[in-house]
C-alpha cells in the first residue's frame, strides 16, 4: 500500500463520525405523533432523571429555561378555526452531528453506542456547540443552580450535577444504557436485549408514542416502527443523520 | 518638511517620550480607573456569577462579547498589514505613521484575546484549546474552526510584536544615546546592543522585509478564520462563502478608519504636527473610499444571496436583519459604512482633519454594529421557529465593552511613553541630506538588499 492510498483510507475513516468503523448499538427513538397527546409527562422525566435545575421565573422570562426534552408548540389558522400542532424535541443524536466538529476542545463527542456524548469536565463553554446545532436543544449553565430542600434529596446520584459555564443536553439517559450493558455483561449475555433500557421520557409516556431500542437489531420494536411510511427525520435536508424518528400525525385533512 | 533637521527629529521624538505634562497623567488615570471600574469590576462579577451576567438566552448564545472579539481584531488589521504592505511598495508616507498603526494591531488583539476570555463559560480552562502534551493525553479538536482560530490569533500576536518590536531597534538604540537615569537602563536592554553599523542595518533591512511579507498573508488568513467560526455553522445567513473576503475587508476597512482616528488624537496631543500631516489624511482617506465600496459590493452580495437560495430560513433570516426588531441598527450600519464615506470622494473632506475623525469614528461604530448584527440576527432566528428568540444586551455587557475601550487607551497611553511613536530613522529618510544638495531624482532611498 503506498501512501496515497494509506492517506485516502485514513482520509476515510478520519470522515466517520466519532472515527469508529462501525457502532456496538444505534440507539434509536422514534416519537409517534398520531399518539402524542402533549401532556408533557415526558419533560417532567426528563427534568427529575438527569438533575435538570429548574431555574425559576426570571431565568425563564429571560429565556433560559432548561429542559433536554421539550414540547414545541404551533398554531396555524386564527381563532375559532386555529389548529394546534406540537413536537417533543429533543436531542437528535445525529451521526453527523454539526456540534460535534466545532468543540475545540472536544468535549462533545461520538461515543461506542453512536450516541452523541458531552463531557461536562471538559467543556470550556465556548457556546459554539450551540450556535451550530440546527435542533436548538443544547443548554447552557448561565449560572449555578441549587436545589431548595427537601428537592436535594432526590437528586439522582448516577447523573452529575453540572456548574456554571458549561453546556449540556439529552443524552438518551445514558447511565441507564450503562447499567443495561453492565446487566448483560453480568449475565453473560453479549448485547443488551431489545425492552432493556429506556430513557425516563420512554417510560414516562401514557401513550407510548416513544419508542426506545437498537435499530442495529432488525427484531426490535423501534426497527418495526422505522419501516412505516408516516417516518420522517426533522430538518432531514441539512443532512445530520439524526436518531430519533418522528412518525407524521395523519389527520382529516392529510 | 523641509525646515525639519536630523536633529529636530530626534529632539520631537524624545521629547513625546520624556516630557510629561498633566495632561497625560489625567488621561492616564482616567482611562485606568474606568478599565478597572467597566471592565475588571463586571468581569469579576461575570466569573463569580455565571455567563448569565450578561443578557444571553436559549437560541441567542453568542452576544456583545464575541462581536467585540471580532471587532477589535478587525481594528487590529489595518495596522501591522498596511504597514507591511506599505513597506513593500516602498511608500514615503508610510513612515511616519505605521509605528502607532502597528501598536494599534498590538494592542487590539491584546484586548480581543481578552474579550475571548470574558466571553467563555470557564475561562479558567482556556488553556485547553492548545495543543500541548499533557498527563491526560488529550488533544485538541482539530476539526474545529475555533481551534484554527486560537492558533491564529496567537500567530498574528506574535508575529505583530516581532515586527513592531524589530522596526523600533534603531530608535530604541537612538533614544537611549539621549535619555539617563531608569530610562537608558531600559533602552539599553531594549535596543540589544544596537551601534548602527553596516551589517546592522544592512541584516535589519533584510529580516523586516522578511517578516512584512510574511506577516501579509497571516492577516488576511487570520480575519478569514475569523469568519469561519461563523460560516462553517448551519445557521441561515451565517453559512455563507462569501464571509472570509467580507470579513477581511471589513476588518481593514475598520482598521483604516481606526488608524485615522489615532493619527489624529496623536497629532494633537502629542505635538507631531510636522510629521502626521495632511497627506497622510489623505491617503488613508482613499484607501478607505476604496475599502467602503468593496464592502458595500459584499453587502449587497450577502442579500442578493439570500433572497436568490429561496429557501424559507435564508429568506426569513434576511427579511429579519433588514426589517425585523434589529431594523434600526441595520440600517444605522449602512448609513455609516456605505454611504457616508463617500463624502470621502471629495478632497477637501480627506484633507480636513476634524470631519475626517468624525467620519472614522462613525465608521468604527458602524462596523461594530454589523458584528453585532450578525451575531444576534442569524442566531435569534434558526429553523425552529419555537426556539426563536430576542438577545439584548445586559448592563454588564455594555459596561465591559467600554471597559474594553478605556483598556485599549491605557495599552496605548502607557505605550507611547515608551515606544518612540514616530518612527526616527525612518522619517529621517524622507528628509533631505544634511549638508548637500537633494540630488536630482529627490531623496534617495534606503532599500533593503535582499
Amino acid at each position: 500500500m503506498n501512501f496515497f492510498d494509506r492517506f485516502t483510507k485514513g482520509w476515510q475513516k478520519y470522515r466517520k463520525p466519532g472515527y469508529y468503523e462501525e457502532f456496538d448499538y444505534a440507539w434509536t427513538m422514534t416519537i409517534d405523533l398520531d399518539r402524542c397527546t402533549g401532556c408533557s409527562a415526558c419533560v417532567t422525566a426528563c427534568q427529575a432523571e438527569n438533575n435538570i435545575p429548574i431555574v425559576g421565573e426570571k431565568a425563564f422570562a429571560k429565556g433560559r429555561q432548561m429542559q433536554w426534552i421539550r414540547i414545541e408548540r404551533y398554531w396555524e389558522g386564527e381563532y375559532p378555526n386555529a389548529k394546534l400542532s406540537f413536537i417533543p424535541m429533543l436531542c437528535q443524536q445525529c451521526d453527523a452531528a454539526p456540534c460535534e466538529t466545532v468543540c475545540p476542545v472536544s468535549a462533545t463527542y461520538h461515543n461506542q453506542d453512536g450516541l452523541n456524548t458531552q463531557i461536562y469536565n471538559r467543556c470550556i463553554g465556548t457556546r459554539a456547540c450551540a450556535v451550530y446545532c440546527p435542533y436548538e436543544v443544547r443548554y447552557f449553565n448561565y449560572n449555578d443552580h441549587h436545589w431548595d430542600a427537601p428537592l436535594d434529596q432526590q437528586l439522582n446520584p448516577d447523573v452529575t450535577v453540572r456548574e456554571k459555564g458549561v453546556m449540556e443536553k439529552c443524552t438518551f439517559c445514558i447511565q441507564r444504557i450503562r447499567t443495561a450493558k453492565d446487566e448483560a455483561k453480568d449475565d453473560g449475555r453479549r448485547r443488551v436485549r431489545d425492552g432493556d433500557v429506556q430513557p425516563a421520557c420512554v417510560q414516562t409516556c401514557p401513550t407510548e408514542a416513544l419508542v426506545f431500542g437498537d435499530r442495529k437489531d432488525p427484531q426490535s420494536k423501534v426497527s418495526k416502527k422505522l419501516k412505516d411510511p408516516r417516518a420522517y427525520r426533522v430538518l432531514e435536508e441539512l443532512n445530520t443523520l439524526p436518531s430519533v424518528v418522528y412518525l407524521k400525525k395523519v389527520d382529516a385533512d392529510g | 518638511m523641509d525646515k525639519l533637521q536630523y536633529a529636530d527629529v530626534n529632539r520631537d521624538v524624545v521629547r513625546s517620550l520624556v516630557e510629561t505634562g498633566p495632561r497625560y497623567y489625567t488621561a492616564l488615570f482616567i482611562a485606568i480607573g474606568v478599565t478597572l471600574a467597566c471592565f475588571f469590576f463586571p468581569w469579576f462579577y461575570q466569573l463569580y456569577y455565571g455567563i448569565g451576567a450578561a443578557g444571553m438566552n436559549h437560541p441567542a448564545v453568542w452576544g456583545t462579547y464575541l462581536a467585540s472579539f471580532i471587532f477589535w481584531i478587525g481594528l487590529s488589521h489595518s495596522g501591522t498589514l498596511l504597514s507591511c504592505v506599505l513597506h513593500l511598495t516602498n511608500s514615503e508616507w508610510r513612515k511616519a505613521m505605521y509605528r502607532s498603526a502597528e501598536a494599534m494591531t498590538l494592542f487590539s488583539l491584546m484586548v480581543a484575546a481578552t474579550m475571548v476570555l470574558v466571553h467563555v463559560g470557564r475561562p479558567w480552562f482556556v488553556h485547553w484549546t492548545m495543543p500541548y502534551p499533557n498527563q491526560m493525553e488529550l488533544w485538541p479538536n482539530f476539526r474545529s474552526p475555533l481551534l484554527f482560530d486560537v492558533m491564529a490569533v496567537a500567530t498574528y500576536l506574535t508575529g505583530s510584536s516581532i515586527f513592531i518590536y524589530m522596526g523600533a531597534i534603531p530608535d530604541f538604540a537612538a533614544v537611549r544615546d539621549r535619555t539617563s537615569g531608569w530610562r537608558r537602563h531600559m533602552y539599553v536592554l531594549l535596543s540589544l546592543g544596537w551601534r548602527g553599523t553596516d551589517k546592522q542595518w544592512h541584516r535589519l533591512g533584510w529580516a523586516y522585509t522578511f517578516l512584512a511579507v510574511l506577516i501579509i498573508p497571516l492577516a488576511v488568513s487570520v480575519h478569514s478564520i475569523v469568519s469561519w467560526d461563523f460560516a462553517m455553522s448551519i445557521v441561515p445567513a451565517l453559512h455563507q462563502t462569501i464571509f472570509a473576503p467580507y470579513f477581511v475587508v471589513g476588518a481593514i476597512y475598520s482598521g483604516t478608519a481606526g488608524i485615522v482616528t489615532v493619527m489624529f488624537v496623536l497629532r494633537k496631543y502629542m505635538n507631531f504636527e510636522q510629521y502626521i500631516t495632511r497627506v497622510h489624511f489623505d491617503n488613508l482617506g482613499k484607501l478607505m473610499l476604496v475599502l467602503s465600496l468593496i464592502w458595500t459590493y459584499i453587502n449587497i452580495l450577502e442579500v442578493f444571496t439570500g433572497w436568490y437560495s429561496g429557501t424559507s430560513t435564508e429568506l426569513e433570516a434576511m427579511k429579519y436583519k433588514m426589517f425585523g426588531y434589529y431594523a434600526p441598527l441595520y440600517w444605522e450600519m449602512i448609513a455609516f459604512c456605505a454611504v457616508a464615506p463617500l463624502l470621502l470622494i471629495s478632497k477637501r473632506f480627506r484633507t480636513s482633519f476634524v470631519p475626517m475623525l468624525i467620519l472614522s469614528v462613525a465608521v468604527n461604530i458602524g462596523m461594530y454594529t454589523e458584528r453585532f448584527l450578525i451575531v444576534t440576527t442569524s442566531l435569534s432566528r434558526q429553523y425552529l421557529p419555537d426556539a426563536w428568540g430576542l438577545y439584548v444586551p445586559s448592563l454588564v455587557e455594555v459596561s465591559i465593552l467600554i471597559g474594553s475601550l478605556a483598556l485599549f487607551t491605557t495599552l496605548f497611553l502607557i505605550f507611547v511613553k515608551i515606544f518612540p511613536s514616530v518612527s526616527i530613522y525612518e522619517v529621517k529618510e524622507t528628509m533631505a541630506t544634511p549638508n548637500r544638495r537633494p540630488s536630482e531624482e529627490g531623496v534617495p532611498q534606503w532599500q533593503p538588499t535582499s
